[in-house]
């Protein structure tokens, strides 16, 4: 297999300069294509999320030629679209103190000082332009009487920043995004490619310069060929099976990177997010996230006495304990996401979690219908509560909803340098799919917003300047490099198709998840994650000999594109197991039991661990290799994180 | 709250399977049971599937993603109905505690010439995009918007707005329609930018454009029987294509392209 040209040492392309004019700096300094030069580049998107479809849309208006491809039948359905809660701006509207600083360091500390202060800080720089840009699109954001944009509150921060539609941000953002790539579509700029499967990517003379798909309808393994290639495929929370992300997440596309050269940076950063609707049965295949936006206005409480196994309308007041409020008064409810989740762990370990699993606390709305009314609280949160008691059976208006938390984003992921570009040239990285901005616990409504960084301020930039710095020579599909990475992509479904053994896909993928919850979900140790690391070289090995997938590769077969998925997931964990035994701290939303402060917080070693752990692909048979890019805080002050 | 203790289903499947979009279909019968009322329809099908292969037979096609009602993939007809019984719900949402023990259920894809199945329950939705490639944007290039609060929006307009932009481009009104009309996903789009001020300059080609492209794409047209509005998952409202209406009179009378 042939991988991408080794580089030695991890070199983020940070500019100089004060950390204000880095973002400018660059950007004067990178090379630009002459507009007539543009359309002789042609160039891949792969996924039509916020990161992807913003990118794409905003390289075809500039000119390139531009291909994207995505898994769903349309670009629309990309799981940006499930983000419910905002998108974080430091616009200050509501003059609470807000700034770019603000944003940053909040950001920052929220990450608990595990991301690059360069990235965050050009990302609150932008953030105000991204409000603007989707204004203008007409995205429908939530407005004053007064007809100005209205903001609300989200964990992490004493500031009201947040931009929202409803409790579907993330559908209208990406409904924005996409209606300007399908407006590129129409002008003959974006080649578009629904329901195609990225399966690998091919590097040529060490620089990324295609990929392998397969058309989903009708099976055809098909090349394309470009002078760059954009990842934007989001998350691999699906390695848990059960996750807030939708079915067909997949770690496929970052991982095939991987195996070609791209460094996979910090996978075991991920975040585990508080309010979500528990589990309920061995048939369960999802989960479902209650925005956190509803910790606005919801309390969280279980009751005091661990006995008290009364319905919660019967428990009064002074029997229920607000945990959140009681533990971190300065920030109550709203503490950033892997302290609220650790601290319902915490209460439902000590058995005091409620509902018929014991699994569960209770976010409850009783005092915010009083003092507002009912009407306020159902034009905020409507469409939550109705999901609600869709799923529950329940009415969250009546009685206080079951909450608990789920795996919901992966902060990890292709590490990238200050461009987004990988350690392969030529290959960048946006959104969910990259490492680099959230450290190891990302503060709510800042998904949206770092999706569309990139992709609309980002990468139309950089992507620009490796076009601009020449060196690449013509590049077609007829390069034996395609043939080549195509017949190993055919090979592994043939592969696949031939195992014929007993066991179905889902079967097995549930019980990878069930290996990675409980080793490597909220809480891990040495030995966890030891044996982790065991169960999935086992369940691998199983997967080869005993998987039982029907029909061909010739046709629409869904048990097919899911085997390909979890064949990667089974490979992806191990790293993801690796990742996590080698970081002997804790911090965001990864905690070693080792590594705990006398009242159950997370304790971080910023001596030894203060870097980006990337992990560089070293052969099937061998283990990866662990490279470190050190984390230089010049701007914040490293602080033991404090939200009391 | 303790629900009371619920009894398992057992049911009867009827359920489309066609191989490929040129090869015709024909119903199947499965019996499942055990099924729990707390499953979601989407899980009772996972069943099924679970069940096919270990038979040998391969599984039913079905699309889905998010599984949380928004993302607008899935959606199958339930005894006749798109997106099944339940009002202003996704099949994702759907929960088998709706069914009784012993029901037969008969499943089928989206019906409509502009949506061609492409296998079992599959079928191909480009036509919306296409609709949208026609004219649903506000032509604004990166980087040259105004700051927000430039545009003030009444918090009435915009609310207004965002209530058609909730379509979830699942495609129930037109598996509804008689007609298989799009008109309630058209005028969606449409009454959308026609109540942002941002959407004005290009109001009147946008709506020509798009009706033309719906016609194009081969769905019928509308005849007022509100089926799609009472099938919608997102609650969009057929006033959008009465506004939409107004907005292709007014287009076709003073349009000067």
């Amino acid at each position: 297999m042939s991988t991408a040209t080794e580089r030695h040492t991890l070199d983020a392309r940070i500019p100089d300069g004060p950390i204000d004019q880095k973002w400018t700096r660059c950007r004067d300094e990178m090379k630009l294509v002459a507009p007539n030069n543009k359309r002789k580049f042609d160039i891949i998107v792969v996924g039509t999320g916020l990161a992807g479809a913003s990118a794409a849309a905003s390289l075809a208006e500039l000119g390139y030629n531009v291909k994207a491809f995505c898994y769903q039948d349309s670009a629309r359905r990309a799981h940006s679209i499930a983000a419910q809660g905002g998108i974080n701006a430091a616009k200050n509207y509501p003059n609470d103190g807000d700034s770019v600083h603000r944003l940053f360091y909040d950001t920052v500390k929220g990450g608990d000082f595990r991301a690059r202060e360069a990235n965050v800080y050009r990302l609150a720089e932008v953030a105000n332009n991204i409000i603007d840009q989707c204004v203008a699109q007409g995205v429908p954001f939530a407005r004053e009487y007064g007809g100005t944009l209205a903001n609300r509150t989200f964990g992490g921060a004493q500031v009201s920043r947040t931009f929202y539609c409803r409790g579907q941000t993330g559908q209208q953002l990406l409904l924005g995004a996409y209606s300007a790539l399908m407006r590129q579509v129409s002008a003959g700029k974006v080649q578009m490619f629904s329901r195609h499967e990225m399966l690998d990517l091919v590097v040529v003379d060490g620089k990324a310069r295609g990929i392998v798909c397969r058309n989903m309808v009708n099976g055809e393994i098909e090349t394309h060929a470009a002078h760059a290639v954009l990842l934007c495929t989001g998350g691999y929370g699906n390695v848990f099976y059960l996750s807030t992300n939708a079915k067909g997440c997949n770690v496929t596309a970052a991982w095939r990177c991987h195996k070609r050269g791209a460094y996979f940076a910090n996978p075991a950063f991920t975040q585990i997010h508080p309010t979500c609707i528990p589990v309920k049965g061995d048939y369960q295949s999802k989960l479902t996230l209650m925005s956190e936006s509803l910790r606005n206005d919801g309390r969280v409480w279980v009751p005091k006495d661990v006995n008290d196994k009364r319905p919660p309308s019967d428990i009064q007041e002074d029997a229920r304990d607000y945990y959140l409020e009681r533990r971190y008064p300065a920030f109550g409810n709203m503490v950033p996401r892997d302290v609220a989740s650790r601290a319902a762990k915490e209460r439902c370990d000590a058995g005091f979690g409620v509902g018929e699993t014991q699994l569960a606390v209770y976010l409850d709305f009783k005092r915010a219908i009083e003092e507002q009314g009912r009407d306020v609280i159902e034009a905020k949160y409507g469409n939550l509560f109705h999901m609600y008691k869709k799923i529950t059976d329940e009415d969250p208006y009546q009685v206080p909803m079951r909450i608990y938390p789920a795996v919901h984003y992966t902060m990890g992921g292709l590490w990238v340098d200050y461009h987004l570009e990988s350690t392969v040239p030529g290959l960048f990285v946006l959104g969910e799919a990259n490492f680099s901005d959230h450290g190891a616990n990302r503060l709510g409504a800042s998904a949206l917003m770092q999706g569309l960084a990139d992709g609309y301020f980002v990468a139309p930039y950089t992507v620009g300047h490796h076009l601009a710095n020449g060196g690449l020579k013509e590049v077609t599909t007829a390069h034996p490099k395609f043939k080549e990475t195509a017949v190993e992509a055919r090979n592994r479904i043939e592969r696949m198709l031939s195992v014929n053994g007993k066991r179905s896909v889902d079967d097995i993928h549930r019980q990878l998840g069930n290996i990675m919850w409980e080793h490597c979900g909220m809480s891990r140790s040495a030995q966890g994650l030891s044996t982790a690391i065991e169960q999935i070289r086992d369940l691998r090995a199983e997967f080869w000999q005993n998987v039982r997938v029907l029909g061909n590769g010739d046709s629409l077969n869904q048990a097919l594109e899911h085997a390909g998925r979890l064949a990667d997931f089974l490979e992806f964990g191990e790293l993801f197991a690796r990742d996590a035994l080698q970081r002997e701290e804790s911090c965001g939303g990864h905690f070693r039991e080792e590594h705990q402060t006398e009242d159950n917080e997370a304790r971080r070693d910023d001596e030894n661990f203060a870097f980006v752990g990337a992990w560089e692909h070293k052969g099937d048979d061998q283990q990866a290799v662990l490279h470190k890019e050190q984390l230089t805080f010049e701007e914040v002050k490293l602080t033991t994180r404090s939200y009391k | 709250m303790i629900s009371p203790v619920k009894k398992n289903l057992s049911l009867n499947l009827r359920v489309w399977r066609q191989p490929s979009a040129d090869i015709p279909g024909e119903f199947r019968n499965y019996q499942l049971s055990d099924i729990s009322p707390d499953m979601s329809f989407l899980e009772m099908l996972d069943i099924l599937n679970e069940q096919l292969v270990e038979s040998g037979e391969e599984p039913v096609a079905f699309d889905h993603d998010c599984r949380e009602g928004i993302c607008g993939t899935c959606g199958v007809v339930i005894n006749g109905q798109a997106h099944g019984p339940d009002n202003e719900t996704t099949t994702c949402q759907l929960h088998m505690r709706r069914f009784a023990d012993g029901d037969t259920i008969v499943i089928e894809p989206w019906r409509a010439r502009a949506f061609p199945v492409l296998r079992d329950l599959v079928v191909d939705r480009s036509a919306f995009d296409r609709i949208v490639q026609s004219g649903g944007y506000v032509s604004v290039r990166t980087g040259q918007a105004p700051d927000g609060n430039a545009i003030l929006v009444p918090s009435q307009d915009q609310e207004e707005a965002m209530d058609a932009a909730a379509c979830i481009g699942c495609g129930a009104c037109v598996a509804a329609c008689k007609n298989a009309s799009a008109m309630l996903f058209t005028s969606a789009k449409v009454s959308h930018f026609a109540n942002l001020p941002q959407g004005h300059p290009e109001r009147k080609k946008r709506v020509l454009a798009m009706i033309s492209q719906h016609d194009e794409e081969g769905f019928g047209a509308c005849t007022n029987t509100y089926e799609c509005e009472a099938a919608c998952p997102a609650a969009i409202s057929v006033t959008h294509i009465a506004r939409l209406n107004r907005e292709y009179m007014k287009a076709m009378l003073t349009s000067k392209e």
